[in-house]
């Protein structure tokens, strides 16, 4: 569907000039920008679609019948529908905005959740998964006397899918998991597990935090319930995501929270909601941040998700490489081919703040620490580790700068 | 500030070889403390003779910039009385260290005070990084 020509080459040196944040230095060096993980880095676009909206139709949507309000309320809903059709959803419907990943999963948890789930049912996670798809949940199981269960990581980092039957046998309300580690990069087959959840019963929710940005998220080939996203780890501005919910099951979830916009009668004693998403959407929403978004997955389209999974995967096999051919490093997870643009690694027992700081007078930013991960770092067995993440604007280049500064780190303390 | 001057000769010392590494066998104190966000845990004993410090051992884990404070403070409170371990606050952690730091490594550098200064009061005060913090 948004596969390119295969003559078509994208020029990833030409993209990286549209990111103005590359045009400075830290520490005296060129800023190698390697945890798009946490967040990705903004091209100009993306900054001149902020810029505009406030300074030519700044205006609250929903509201107001005058010109600019229109222009806003119409430009904000179009995006609506592009979020819909990069998942593949079958209608606009089906796509509530939020303020990220963490938000859609704790509207799930709160509003279908408290509505669904009961003393004693069961709700099915893993052991790889970001803090804001355990929180909630545990929150969620702690008021409604419900039981949380995982599904193992084994030792290359996988998910070790041999009992899933057991964990799917009893009262399973719901099986929430990530499509990509945010540490191991791993990919998991969300796809098969729903298939088998949805046997059992359970509605399946996918956090795709790391998967939609990298390989482009479908959300009727995976056939999950809810799917969560943000719009800052694809291009876009902080404080703006999505929740893809199947239209029965979002008429069916009460509003999270409320307040106006979400309403279609309000009494003094009591009020009627407003049809689905915008139930949803209580309050003035993030207008401009949700515009400019629109404007990211143009751009992201423009390159295509096929291409930008394809140079994840090159940078990599390159980081794999020159790392693996350091003595004393340890890369975690699955081969280049089982995983995004991901490489947690540890450097011997130096630890990952100290590789971290080096890396950052080299001018290479990487994450140091157990990235929202610590029941996944436990596995691992390790405290922390450094984490090397790729977008669009890297290039091998980058990968040699990070191999060069690994080596010095490991010169520094061990001389 | 460079790297050189960041990783300092002096850190890099106390991080490789740390002072008064290891414990005590019946600590008169005893306090355990960790900063989950970077994993780093230590525990520090410490033996009272006379309202002194006669002898102090530090454990645990953690990155250079933690350990190396961990080690320079034991050093700085050996003999002193308690009400001295009392007074030393995060200005003197990070004069040891003779460094400037970021929010997050402060508190790599301020783990093994706090943690001192839970075992010396016997109850947990503020992080010693918010004293100054109004």
């Amino acid at each position: 569907m948004r596969a390119l020509a295969p003559e078509r080459r994208v020029d990833f040196v030409a993209i990286r000039k549209d990111f103005p944040i590359f045009q400075q230095s830290a520490h005296g060096k060129p800023l190698i920008y390697l945890d798009s993980t946490a967040t990705t880095q903004k091209p100009v676009q993306v900054l001149e679609a902020l810029d505009h909206y406030y300074r030519t139709f700044n205006a609250n949507i929903h509201r107001g019948v005058y010109a600019i309000a229109e222009e806003a309320t119409a430009r904000y809903e179009e995006v609506r529908g592009k979020v819909a059709r990069l998942l593949n959803a079958r209608s606009e419907h089906e796509i509530v905005f939020t303020r990220g990943t963490t938000e859609s999963i704790n509207l799930v948890a709160y509003a279908w959740g408290r509505k669904n789930v009961g003393p004693g049912d069961v709700i099915l996670l893993t052991e790889m998964e970001h803090h804001s798809n355990l929180v909630p949940w545990q929150i969620l199981a702690a008021e409604r006397g419900a039981v949380l269960r995982h599904i193992p990581v084994d030792g290359s980092g996988r998910l070790d899918l041999s009992g899933l039957d057991k964990l799917l046998e009893g009262p399973v309300k719901v099986v929430s998991l990530t499509h990509m580690s945010n540490v191991l990069g791993t990919v998991n087959p969300v796809a098969e597990i729903a298939r088998r959840a949805h046997a059992r019963g359970a509605i399946v929710v996918v956090d795709a935090a790391q998967s939609l940005p990298h390989r482009g998220v479908d959300v009727r080939a995976l056939d999950c319930d809810f799917l969560a996203f943000s719009a800052h780890k694809m291009l876009g501005p902080t404080g703006i995501g999505g929740l893809y919910g199947k239209r029965a099951l979002l008429d069916a979830t009460p509003p999270f929270l409320g307040g106006g916009e979400m309403i279609r009668e309000v009494r003094l004693e009591g009020s009627t909601w407003n049809e689905t998403p915008w139930k949803f959407e209580a309050g003035t929403m993030n207008i401009a941040d949700t515009i400019a978004f629109g404007t990211a997955i143009d751009y992201l389209e423009r390159i295509g998700f096929d291409a930008i999974a394809e140079h994840s995967k090159g940078l990599v096999r390159e980081t794999m490489r020159l790392l693996g051919d350091i003595p004393g490093v340890t890369i975690y997870g699955p081969p280049a081919e089982e995983r995004g643009g991901i490489v947690a690694f540890t450097l011997e027992d130096i630890h990952a703040h100290d590789v971290a700081t080096v890396l950052d007078h080299e001018g290479v930013a990487v994450r140091a620490g157990h990235h929202c991960a610590m029941p996944l770092h436990a596995k691992l067995g390790v405290a922390a580790t450094a984490r090397a993440s790729f977008y669009v604007y890297n290039l091998p280049s980058d990968i040699a700068v990070l191999a060069e500064g690994v080596r010095k780190a490991k010169h520094l303390f061990r001389r | 500030m460079s790297l050189d001057d960041f990783y300092r000769q002096t850190i890099l010392d106390h991080y490789q070889n740390p002072r008064n590494w290891g414990t005590l066998e019946n600590p008169d104190i005893t306090a355990q403390d960790a900063n989950p966000l970077c994993g780093d845990e230590i525990r520090i004993d410490i033996n009272v003779k006379d309202d002194r410090v006669e002898a102090v051992r530090f454990s645990g884990t953690g990155c250079s910039i933690s350990r190396a404070a961990a080690s320079m403070l034991t050093e700085a409170i050996e003999g002193k009385t308690l009400d001295e371990v009392k007074q030393i606050n995060r200005d003197d952690v990070l004069d040891m260290l003779g460094i400037e730091l970021g929010p997050v490594r402060l508190k790599c550098a301020l783990l093994a005070l706090k943690t001192l200064k839970v075992g010396v009061y016997g109850v947990q005060q503020r992080w010693p990084g918010e004293e100054d913090d109004e």
